[in-house]
């Protein structure tokens, strides 16, 4: 049973798992049908914030509960107390449901590296058994860190389930629609005056074979994964051809508002910090104990990215003055 | 300047194809040459406007980033620079540049590109000449190898090498084809730029005297722990510059979190290859193999009045003992002469500093008095000695976890910096010379 499956990242994962023989079937759960093709994926329309999901998971003998109904954005979810809603009530019925369901045998929960917060104080690298140092926690990274306290929970209760915690970088990719791909996307893209973020991706079919890697081996355990090596947040920009513009960090909030009122991007406070501080966690774990390998590294995720997104204004005008010098020489 | 691939403007300031092969000038080349060298001093004369020219362009090219329109108005500007009775000759200089400016494209390959462009250019004197070509051509060529010329004259026989290599840095920047490692570290930059700002200072301001550079491993992970003052931390940079310049390895140095926390500051730090002062991080690079170093004193070193001076304050925790014994690598002291007397530190804004949230704003005899002229730090002569490597490879397996150990390792690391810091002062004639 996958839930969150009307989002996109959740239709993938429900979709690879589909495509794999050795899976009988596939259930997807969600509260609006999903407008992606979902191909053997059975739908079933639920509320994982009611406790009829108990009766789902009952009916149809669940074994497996993939969790990737963890909302990133307050946008889509329609507010951040129904984003809110959704991740922590959802995750606590969920997990519940699980909880009285003898036949659950495995547990993959989709988080996300945000847990580990973003600021100053930070280690170079967070590994798997570090504690968030910054102390002012909005939004997502809020709700990721109550949603492992209720899945460490639950694995107290129920010793017999199998369960994986997928810290994920941001995700990134061609098809990913995502705060972070709608940063970069924007004409003109507004950075911190002063900071320059260390960020890691990983890329978005990585993520899917993740997913689908921790629910056909059993694998319990917390583990990071992002794809190798680190981009500064600058260089990205410049990677993309596109102009950066520097804001002093008093008026960072100010401006992600305007943004999100011109439907550019969405934004946190907690993606603000992340984008001054920036965050980078060690893969060692993902290698030696979850024996996952990324197809592609972060800078080859994002290279990816940077196909579908087109030229920048930078590279067109340097192009532009390169073939008009060309053409004034003759 | 590792990854770059650099290939040389043209055929070496000499006359010929370029081909790289070095034999003696044609006939046409020298009668090229002929009325270059007859019109040795009018070329001077250009040779320095012309460079105005490029030095103006450099720093024009960095602001690409900024903007498209800027892009544009920077070849007109270029243009006008160049001057009037010599427009064939600003272009002609102009063109490897463009060459530049094209690369932008975040595919594209400068020096590829670079290299038919100037091959086609130098290739021009050995056309026309006695052949007889259109004379517009061969005063391309000739201007040309004037800019060569200039190239070779103000920037020495290896002229062409630094322009070919510092256009491959700047399309590197522009394009973002550079690595930059987990901690933040920024080795093109800190090679290209970073260091070679700081060096002029350590060597012209400061004379920097270094002495058992031979204590610092080849090979391998160390820790260098060494004494801090001087109200600025200028006694790190100048140590990483002094580590990068002796042993070819760069100096990965453990910062306050309140360097991170500071705009610029904090950026240029992880670029300069520093990071949090933790264990997790400290470890981290150790077992990585670097060089890693640090200033356990903290503020309170670098802050103390200027009467303390060369008295070290309390070695921290002895955190960087315990990282050492982790990982079990050998702990290099080092002392630092001089460094006290760059900013004699005599008062301090308290209240202020707490205001703002420093640890300290201070007072000196020239600062705040004179402004930002009581910046300039005072020209002391500094003398840098690297100790003994002190091995922590030989203690039992969770020594890292005996706290006496702990204090008793830190205690002699102090101790040897202390007494190495007498002998050198004994050593130094004054603190200026």
């Amino acid at each position: 049973m996958v839930t969150g499956v009307s989002r996109d990242a959740g239709a993938r994962c429900a979709r690879r798992l589909a495509a794999d023989p050795g899976i009988e079937t596939v259930i997807g759960i969600d509260v609006v049908p999903p407008r992606a093709e979902l191909g053997r994926v059975r739908f079933v329309r639920a509320d994982i914030r009611n406790p009829v999901i108990a009766k789902v998971i009952a009916g149809e003998d669940v074994d497996t509960v993939v969790h990737t109904g963890v909302v990133a954005t307050p946008g889509s979810a329609g507010g951040r107390s129904s984003m809110k809603e959704i991740n922590v009530i959802g995750t606590m019925q969920l997990l519940a449901a699980c909880q009285k369901a003898p036949g659950v045998r495995k547990l993959v929960v989709k988080s996300s590296t945000t847990v580990y917060g973003a600021g100053p104080r930070d280690p170079a690298m967070f590994t798997e058994e570090m504690a968030p140092r910054a102390i002012h926690q909005t939004g997502l990274s809020k709700d990721a860190v109550e949603v492992e306290g209720y899945v460490r929970g639950f694995a107290r209760r129920r010793p017999d389930v199998c369960v994986s915690t997928l810290r994920m970088a941001n995700w990134i990719g061609p098809q990913t629609d995502s705060p972070i791909t709608r940063y970069f996307a924007m004409p003109v893209v507004p950075t911190v005056f002063g900071f320059d973020a260390r960020l890691q991706f990983l890329h978005e079919d990585d993520g899917v074979e993740a997913i689908h890697h921790a629910t056909m081996n059993d694998l319990p355990g917390t583990f990071n994964l992002a794809g190798d090596g680190v981009l500064s947040l600058s260089q990205a920009i410049r990677r993309l051809g596109r102009p950066a513009f520097r804001l002093p960090s008093f008026t960072a909030s100010s401006t992600a508002a305007v943004v999100r009122r011109a439907r550019l991007a969405d934004f946190s406070p907690d993606q603000i910090t992340f984008l001054t501080y920036g965050r980078a966690v060690d893969t060692t774990r993902m290698r030696t104990e979850f024996a996952f390998e990324p197809a592609y590294t972060t800078a080859s995720a994002f290279d990816d990215f940077r196909a579908r997104l087109g030229t920048g204004a930078v590279t067109q005008a340097s192009r532009l003055l390169g073939a008009g010098l060309g053409a004034l020489r003759g | 300047m590792a990854d770059a691939d650099v290939i040389p403007i043209g055929s070496g300031g000499r006359p010929g194809r370029g081909s790289g092969r070095r034999t003696t000038p044609s006939a046409a080349a020298r009668a090229l040459a002929g009325p270059e060298a007859a019109k040795n001093r009018a070329e001077r004369a250009r040779a320095t406007q012309a460079r105005a020219a490029k030095n103006g362009a450099a720093p024009r090219a960095d602001d690409a980033e900024a903007g498209a329109g800027k892009a544009k108005s920077r070849g007109k500007g270029r243009a006008s620079e160049a001057p009037a009775g010599k427009t064939r000759g600003g272009k002609s200089a102009q063109a490897p540049r463009s060459g530049d400016g094209s690369a932008e494209s975040p595919t594209g390959g400068a020096p590829s590109q670079l290299a038919p462009d100037l091959g086609g250019l130098s290739s021009v004197p050995d056309a026309g000449g006695p052949s007889g070509v259109e004379v517009g051509e061969t005063a391309s060529g000739r201007d040309f190898a004037a800019f060569e010329k200039i190239v070779r004259e103000t920037l020495g026989a290896d002229g062409e090498q630094k322009v070919a290599e510092f256009l491959a840095f700047l399309r590197r920047r522009l394009t973002g084809e550079y690595e930059v490692d987990e901690f933040g570290y920024d080795s093109d930059l800190t090679d290209q730029v970073l260091l070679s700002l700081l060096r002029p200072l350590a060597e012209k301001w400061f004379r920097v005297e270094v002495r058992g550079v031979e204590n610092i491993p080849d090979t391998g992970s160390a820790l260098i722990v060494a004494n801090h003052s001087g109200t600025m931390p200028l006694d790190g940079l100048i140590t990483q510059l002094i580590i990068a310049d002796h042993t070819n390895r760069p100096l990965r140095t453990l910062a306050a979190d309140l360097v991170f926390k500071t705009p610029f500051v904090g950026e240029l730090a992880r670029k300069g290859g520093a990071t949090l002062a933790s264990n997790d991080d400290a470890e981290r690079l150790l077992r990585q193999g670097n060089l890693v170093g640090v200033w356990p004193e903290g503020f309170k070193g670098l802050g103390k009045p200027f009467s303390e001076r060369y008295k070290l304050q309390r070695f921290g925790r002895g955190g960087f003992v315990s990282a050492a014994m982790r990982t079990g690598v050998p702990i290099v002291p080092c002392s630092i002469v001089g460094a006290e007397e760059i900013y004699p530190l005599v008062g301090n804004m308290a209240s202020l500093a707490r205001l703002v949230g420093v640890p300290y704003i201070p007072v000196t005899p020239f600062f705040p008095l004179l402004g930002p002229l009581g910046l300039i730090p005072l020209p002391s002569k500094w003398l840098i000695e690297f100790g003994e490597p002190i091995r922590t490879d030989d203690f039992p397996e969770g020594a890292a976890d005996d706290p006496m150990l702990v204090f008793n390792v830190t205690d002699q690391v102090r101790e040897t910096i202390q007494q190495t810091l007498y002998t050198l002062l004994m050593q130094r004639r004054s603190v200026f010379f």
